[in-house]
């Protein structure tokens, strides 16, 4: 079977003011299917221009990229809006639910895109928000959940579509520390399922949930390892009880 | 793996429902702004239907009339008729005469009836009631080019128009007016103090579409009122005022009319470089100047329409390019989860085709409403037509595709990464 992701040489640069501004340089890379990676730096140092690359949001300005066996460096915008339907979830930092809809059309949005029949895309997305322990919160706003519900509602519509990989850009950087733990255990339980995940972070406290560890400076990717994840259930119950409330 | 199961289910677009559930919340999201941008469509879509409405409203005026009168009528008056088609000199010439009409009749084979006339206005007077109409001096032939009935009584005798006796046909409105509910028919009437026997009761005729009412008229035989209400003093005692030509069903009119002119040319002695001393007019013509204020008032509504779809479209166009800036992360989200720039494009066409929708049906009901009033005042039959429904449901929906297009292909070549940022 091959990797799930594999980039050669990959880089992008912007032009600005007609100078061109290296964000990502010279990064080959090889992951294989359902592994969790946490990938850290410093502010500016590329995370994020990695992660819309891996998320096929975006396309190199050279080297390649190959998304579970298929080329997709050079795809047209719409071909690379079908490989993120058909492969690829998505969770941000700031959410990104649609105000005016409840947690199950919120959660449906991606099988409308995906073609899917109203019934069909109704179960998905009751089992999905079950599935991120919102299984009472079907009809809930946006605005009538907390910050984690709200990320728990955007993991769910990241994953109904059932993707081989979920992107994660600083998911937990709007929520508290036992918050961001909930999501990171979530993250955990469904990469056991054999979802690959792509985190990114500037957190050490999350990156340590990751089966593998991926530094970047400057674009350049300077360091690549394995470790021991830690368990986040784990950590969630080691917190002081006080808390809890 | 699993996502294979999605991969064969994608298909062309997403459901129209979908969409159009999508684009009505969004617009119920703003509700004034919403209205607000509707109202130059709603303007527009109304006056198309008050175009319409008044446009085929006063055709279908002017067919009742022409069924009404007779299409094969032709009316010469004597009298020039100046370039723009206004008589000069109207009832002062005397120029034609009682024997053009029998000259007429004679003469050209496809004239079924040429009826003479004279008419003026008098007061008519019957008890202690009193009524001013219109006294049409004329032929027993009359009544056969109006196609008009005798209600009650008869009609005067050949013999009786002969001598010139002093008998009259009333109409309806006239003997309401002088005799209520009481029998006309047997009573005296009279005109210049002249006593008048009335002879017969018109059937109704009811009004004309110019508002006239045709049933406001006394009939007298033609020498009757030459010589007892116009008075004969005028130089010429066979001048008329009229001469109705009835033409034989399916002649030609323009060739008939053609005839009638050059007979009348060569009565009067009318040389070639000489413009013809009367004028002629068929009540095609007629109906043809009538309705040209109709027209004038289509094409200020045109206008109108033209100008407020304009401003509604412009205004549609607005509202979406803010609508895009305001959801710009919404559609970074929409392209992340697997949206097409089809679907983006069609997602915010649709909304603005919905928007000028929604205002073409209010501009719809609007414009029924207008066109009633309008027609109420003017007398005209309300003619809502469904072509004028559909031209205006049409027009909303090209106003809402044309301008919607700029902010919703703006919308849809938006960068994923950059509209995700948007603040
Ligand atoms: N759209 C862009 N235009 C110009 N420069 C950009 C753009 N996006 C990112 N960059 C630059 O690329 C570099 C890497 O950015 P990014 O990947 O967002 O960093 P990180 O996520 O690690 O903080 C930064 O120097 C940033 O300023
Ligand atoms: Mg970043």
């Amino acid at each position: 079977m091959a990797a799930l992701i594999e980039t050669e040489h990959l880089s992008r640069s912007y032009r600005l003011g007609g100078v061109e501004v290296p964000a990502l340089r010279d990064v080959t890379v090889s992951v294989p299917h359902g592994q969790f990676i946490a990938v850290m730096g410093p502010s500016g140092s590329g995370k994020s221009t990695f992660l819309n690359l891996i998320g096929c949001l975006d396309r190199p300005s050279g080297g390649t990229y190959r998304l579970d066996g298929e080329d997709v460096s050079r795809l047209t915008a719409d071909a690379l809006a079908a490989v993120r339907s058909r492969k690829l979830g998505f969770v941000f930092q700031g959410f990104h639910l649609l105000p005016r809809a409840d947690a199950r059309a919120n959660v449906e949005l991606p099988m409308v895109y995906a073609g899917l029949a109203r019934r069909a895309r109704r179960e998905r997305a009751e089992r999905a928000l079950a599935r991120v322990g919102l299984g009472a919160r079907m009809h809930h706003r946006p605005n009538e959940l907390s910050g984690g519900q709200q990320q728990r509602v955007a993991i769910a519509r990241a994953i109904v579509n059932e993707p081989v990989l979920l992107l994660a850009d600083e998911p937990t950087g709007a929520l508290d520390t036992r918050t961001s733990l909930e999501i990171m255990a979530l993250f955990q339980e469904l990469n056991r399922g054999g979802l690959a995940v792509l985190l990114v972070t500037h957190e050490p406290e999350m990156a340590r949930f990751a089966e593998r560890l991926l530094r970047f400076r400057d674009g350049r990717l300077v360091d690549d390892r394995m470790q021991r994840p830690e368990s986040a259930a784990a950590a969630l119950d080691a917190l002081p009880a006080a808390d809890a409330a | 793996m699993s996502s294979l199961a999605i991969g064969r289910a994608r298909r062309g677009s997403m459901g129209l429902g979908t969409a159009l559930a999508g684009a009505l919340s969004a617009i119920a999201a703003n509700p004034l702004r919403a209205a607000l941008t509707m109202l130059g469509i709603v303007i527009g879509t109304a006056a198309v239907i008050a175009t319409v409405a008044v446009g085929s409203g006063a055709r279908e005026v002017v067919l009742a009339q022409i069924r009404s009168l007779g299409s094969n009528l032709i009316i010469i008056l004597p009298g020039a008729q100046s370039t723009g088609g206004v008589r000069t000199g109207t009832g002062f010439s005397q120029t034609l005469t009682y024997d053009d009409g029998t000259a007429i009749l004679r003469d050209v084979p496809s004239v079924a009836l040429a009826v003479p006339g004279v008419r003026s206005t008098q007061q008519v007077v019957a008890g202690g009631a009193n009524w001013s109409t219109t006294v049409q001096g004329t032929t027993l032939d009359f009544l056969e080019a109006r196609e008009w009935e005798i209600a009650a009584g008869r009609a005067w005798t050949a013999e009786e128009e002969a001598r010139a006796a002093k008998v009259a046909l009333v109409g309806e409105s006239v003997a309401v007016a002088l005799f209520g509910d009481a029998d006309p028919v047997g009573a005296q009437i009279r005109i210049r103090n002249v006593p008048f026997e009335v002879v017969g009761l018109l059937a109704r005729k009811g009004q004309a579409s110019t508002g006239l009412d045709q049933d406001d008229l006394v009939l007298t035989p033609l020498w009757t009122a030459r010589r007892s209400i116009i008075g004969a003093s005028r130089a010429n005692a066979r001048a008329v005022g009229t001469i109705l030509v009835k033409v034989h069903e399916g002649e030609d009119m323009a060739a008939v009319e053609e005839d009638v002119r050059a007979l009348l040319r060569q009565r009067h002695r009318l040389a070639a470089t000489e413009p013809d001393d009367f004028s002629m007019r068929n009540l095609a013509e007629i109906a043809a100047t009538r309705d040209a204020s109709a027209r004038t008032l289509s094409v200020l509504l045109s206008s109108v329409a033209t100008v407020s779809l304009l401003v509604g479209g412009i205004g549609i166009m607005n509202i979406m390019l803010v609508s895009v800036t305001e959801r710009t992360r919404e559609i970074g989200l929409r392209l992340a989860v697997g949206a097409r720039r089809r679907d983006i494009l069609l997602q915010f066409l649709l909304e603005a085709v919905t928007l000028s929708l929604i205002g073409g049906l209010a501009g719809i009901a609007l414009g029924v409403a207008a066109a009633n009033l309008a027609a109420a005042s003017a007398g005209w039959p309300v003619l809502i037509e469904p072509a004028a429904v559909g031209i205006a449901v049409g027009f909303s929906a090209l106003v809402g595709i044309v301008f919607g297009f700029y902010p919703a292909r703006r919308a849809a070549t938006l960068d994923p990464i950059a509209a995700l940022r948007h603040e």
